[in-house]
C-alpha cells in the first residue's frame, strides 16, 4: 500500500538575514509559518519545490519538510527539528522567534 | 604576547577585503550560493538553524584583555550581546547578518584576529594546553610549537585541500589537558634520555563517527625534525587517504585500515626526502615566536594574603590551579553557571574578564577546550579582590572539573547538523546537581555532551558522555561511560538503550548512586571506580527493570 502522502510546506533560510522562511501560496516568502503553501500530493509537493527555488538571491539552502495540519488546515511541525526551527534556540527564550512566527 | 608579522596583518587584511567583494557579489547576485559557500566557510562563516554563526579562531586559546574586549564590542556591535566558547578553543557568534561579516572581520583584524582555518578540509587552528606556560609540570611552552605550525600550515600551498578537516594539537606537560590523543596528529612535548626536548609524535586520533585514539608513531622526534616529519605525514595521508567516502577519510581510518607499521614505514621514507632538502627553520623566526611566548615580567615574591571567606575557599579549592611559581595561581573562571548553556558569556562578563586580566593577571586570557576561560597568570595576593568581582558579574561559580562544569556542543538549539538538543540537557543536569557541596563530595566528573555523531561536545571521552540523536522522530540520549581525554585517553564505553530528554536526569542521578556506593573511599574517583569494578553495577543501575527481569529469569 502506498504511503500516505504527509503535507508538505516549502522552508530555506533568507539570504541576508539567515532566518528561518517558509514559501507562500502566493509565490513570496513569509517568517510565519501559518502562511506558508501546503502540498498535498507528490506531485503538488515537486511543483512547489520547483517555484520555491526560482529565488537563489533571496533564499538559500530550500528542501520540503512534512507538516501536519491543525484544526484550520494551518501547517505545524511534527519533526522537532521544525519546531526549533520555528521556535529559535530553547536555551535562550529571550531569542525565541514565536511572536514573529504566530500569525 | 606573540605579534602577528606585518606579512600576517597584511594577509590577513588582504583576506577581508577579498571577503567583503566577495560577499558583496553574492548580495548582488553575481556569485551563486553553490560557488559562495566554500568562499564562506574558508572565511569562518556558517549558516546555522536560525541564522549566520562566525566562527573566529582563538590560536592556541591565548587572547589578549584588548582581543576580549573587541569580542565584546563585537557582540554588542552586531550580535546579541554575547558568544560562545567551543571545545576548539574558538568563539562562535550565533547572530550575524551576512552583510555585516565584513565589518566583523574587520575588526577582528583590529586585534589581530580572523577566521581563517576554523572550517574546510584543512589544517584547521592548532590547539594547544590552556595552561601553557604556567602549569606546573610543564616541559616546555606547547604555544611556540603550535605558532610554527600555525605558520606553516596557514595557506601552505599542498594542504590547504585535503581530503578532510586535519586538527592538530600540542601539549608541553604531563597532564594532558589538550586532549592530543584525540587529534588527527597529537604532540606531546618529552624529554629523551640525554634530557634534550622533542616530541612524542602521535597520529590517528579522532572522535566523531568512527572514534579513535592515537597511536604513537614516533616515540621521540628531535625538535628541529618537526616540519619535515609533519610534512611527511600530511604527505602519506594526501597521497594515501580515502577521498572515495567522506566519512572514511579522517587519517585515523587510513591509520585503522593499514596499520601503524607500515604508515610508519611509509612516513619515514617520507621523511627522509624531506629532510635531505629541509632548510631548517629560519633561527630568526623561531626566535622571534621564541620571544612572542616569553613569560611576563612575573613580580617578586610577596606575602599572601589567606582566604577568608567560606566561598572564596572553596572556589579556590576547585577553580584555582597551582602555577610553576608557588606564589602565582592559575584561575579557572567557569563558564558554567549553574543552568547556564556552557561556554555562553555576555558582552559584560566579557569586559570583567579582560579588565582583571588587564589589572591583575599580566593582560593575558586563556580559552580552555572545555568552554571555560583562564587568567594564566595571577599572583596569589590577588585572588579575593578577583573572585569578588567575578561573583558581582556571576561568574564564580566553584564548579571546574565537577558534575556541574559540563562540556555541552551547540547542538540542535543552533546547528544546523544536529540530530538533538544537548545544550538543555546540561542545564537540566547541573541544576538536579545545584548543590555545590553535594558535588565535591561526588569529586570529579565530566560529562560531555554532543548533538550528533560528530562529536564536538567530545563524548567519547567524557567520564559520563551523552549523544543525543533523533530516533523516530524524537530525541534520545545515549550514555557511554568510562571515557577519558587526558593523557590515560580512552574511548567511553556504550551503556545500553538511549533515554528520553526526561530520563537523562533520573538517569544520571542512578549512575551517581552507584558511584557512591561502589567507591572505597571518599578519594577514589568516579573514573576509577568505573575502571576497577567495570560497566556491570553502572548497567545495573541504569537499566533496573531490565535487571529485575533478568534476575527473574
Ligand atoms: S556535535 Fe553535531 S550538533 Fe554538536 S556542534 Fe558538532 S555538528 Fe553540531
Amino acid at each position: 500500500m502506498a504511503k500516505v502522502f504527509a503535507p508538505q510546506i516549502a522552508t530555506g533560510n533568507d539570504l541576508l538575514e539567515g532566518d528561518v522562511v517558509y514559501f507562500t501560496a502566493a509565490g513570496g516568502w513569509t517568517r510565519v509559518l501559518a502562511e506558508a503553501a501546503t502540498a498535498g500530493s507528490r506531485e503538488e509537493a515537486d511543483a512547489l519545490l520547483a517555484r520555491a527555488s526560482k529565488f537563489p538571491n533571496e533564499v538559500v539552502g530550500v528542501y520540503l519538510t512534512d507538516m501536519a495540519l491543525d484544526a484550520e488546515g494551518r501547517p505545524v511541525p511534527v519533526h522537532f527539528r521544525e519546531e526549533f526551527r520555528l521556535k529559535g534556540p530553547s536555551n535562550r527564550p529571550e531569542h525565541a522567534r514565536a511572536a514573529a512566527t504566530q500569525a | 604576547m606573540y605579534q602577528y608579522t606585518d606579512f600576517d596583518q597584511a594577509f590577513v587584511r588582504e583576506r577581508v577585503a577579498e571577503f567583503r567583494d566577495q560577499v558583496e557579489r553574492r548580495i548582488e547576485g553575481t556569485l551563486s550560493e553553490d560557488e559562495f559557500k566554500p568562499l564562506r566557510l574558508m572565511n569562518g562563516l556558517y549558516l546555522q538553524l536560525h541564522a549566520y554563526m562566525l566562527r573566529i579562531a582563538v590560536p592556541y586559546g591565548t587572547l589578549s584583555s584588548r582581543q576580549m574586549r573587541q569580542f565584546a564590542y563585537i557582540a554588542d556591535t552586531w550580535d546579541r550581546g554575547y558568544g560562545h566558547f567551543t571545545t576548539r578553543q574558538n568563539l562562535q557568534f550565533n547572530w550575524p547578518k551576512l552583510k555585516d561579516v565584513p565589518d566583523m572581520l574587520d575588526a577582528l583584524a583590529d586585534v589581530q584576529m580572523h577566521a581563517i582555518q576554523t572550517s574546510g578540509n584543512c589544517i584547521r587552528n592548532v590547539t594547544a594546553d590552556h595552561f601553557a606556560g604556567a602549569a606546573a609540570d610543564e616541559i616546555e611552552d606547547p604555544r611556540v610549537t603550535a605558532e610554527l605550525l600555525r605558520q606553516w600550515s596557514t595557506d601552505h600551498p599542498e594542504f590547504t585541500w585535503l581530503g578532510r578537516k586535519f586538527k592538530i594539537a600540542v601539549t608541553g606537560a604531563e597532564n594532558d589537558r589538550a586532549v592530543v590523543k584525540a587529534h588527527d596528529i597529537g604532540l606531546r612535548i618529552v624529554r629523551n634520555e640525554a634530557g634534550e626536548p622533542g616530541y612524542e609524535v602521535l597520529v590517528g586520533g579522532g572522535l566523531g563517527r568512527t572514534p579513535m585514539i592515537g597511536k604513537v608513531i614516533r616515540d621521540f622526534l628531535p625538535k628541529a625534525h618537526l616540519l619535515p616529519y609533519l610534512e611527511a605525514i600530511l604527505q602519506t595521508y594526501n597521497l594515501d587517504g580515502r577521498r572515495d567516502n567522506k566519512y572514511k577519510a579522517r587519517i585515523k581510518i587510513l591509520v585503522h585500515e593499514t596499520g601503524i607499521e607500515e604508515i610508519r614505514a611509509r612516513v619515514e621514507a617520507k621523511f627522509a626526502e624531506n629532510l635531505a632538502v629541509f632548510p631548517g627553520v629560519n633561527p630568526d623566526v623561531l626566535a622571534r615566536i621564541e620571544a612572542g611566548f616569553a613569560a611576563p615580567a612575573f613580580e617578586p615574591v610577596s606575602d599572601v594574603v589567606p582566604a577568608v571567606s567560606a566561598g572564596l575557599r572553596s572556589w579556590i579549592d576547585t577553580n584555582v590551579t597551582a602555577h610553576r611559581l608557588p606564589h602565582y595561581a592559575i584561575v579557572t573562571i567557569s563558564l558554567k553557571g549553574i543552568g547556564e548553556t556552557p561556554g555562553d558569556a555576555t558582552s559584560a562578563q566579557m569586559r570583567v574578564m579582560a579588565d582583571l586580566a588587564e589589572e591583575f593577571a599580566h593582560d593575558e586570557l586563556r580559552i580552555s577546550h572545555e568552554q571555560n576561560v583562564i587568567l594564566p597568570h595571577v599572583p596569589r595576593r590577588h585572588l579575593a579582590a578577583i573572585y569578588a568581582r567575578l561573583k558581582d558579574a556571576g561568574l564564580a561559580t566553584a564548579n571546574v572539573g565537577l558534575i556541574s562544569d559540563i562540556i555541552a556542543c551547540p547542538g540542535m538549539d543552533y546547528c544546523a547538523l544536529a540530530t538533538a538538543r544537548s545544550i538543555p540537557i546540561a542545564q537540566d543536569i547541573a541544576t538536579a546537581f545545584a548543590d555545590l557541596d553535594r558535588q565535591r563530595d561526588i569529586g570529579p566528573l565530566k560529562i560531555k555532551i554532543s548533538g550528533c555523531i560528530n562529536a564536538c561536545g567530545h563524548h567519547h571521552v567524557g567520564h559520563i558522555g551523552i549523544l543525543g540523536l533523533d530516533r523516530a522522530g524524537v530525541e534520545n540520549y545515549q550514555i557511554t561511560l568510562g571515557g577519558d581525554g587526558t593523557e590515560t585517553a580512552a574511548i567511553g564505553e556504550r551503556a545500553g538503550p538511549g533515554f528520553s530528554a526526561d530520563e537523562v536526569v533520573p538517569a544520571i542521578e542512578r549512575l551517581v548512586e552507584a558511584y557512591l556506593d561502589e567507591r572505597q573511599d571518599t578519594e577514589e574517583t568516579f573514573l576509577e571506580v568505573f575502571r576497577r569494578v567495570g560497566m556491570a553495577p553502572f548497567k545495573a543501575a541504569l537499566y533496573p527493570a531490565q535487571e529485575a527481569r533478568s534476575n527473574a529469569a
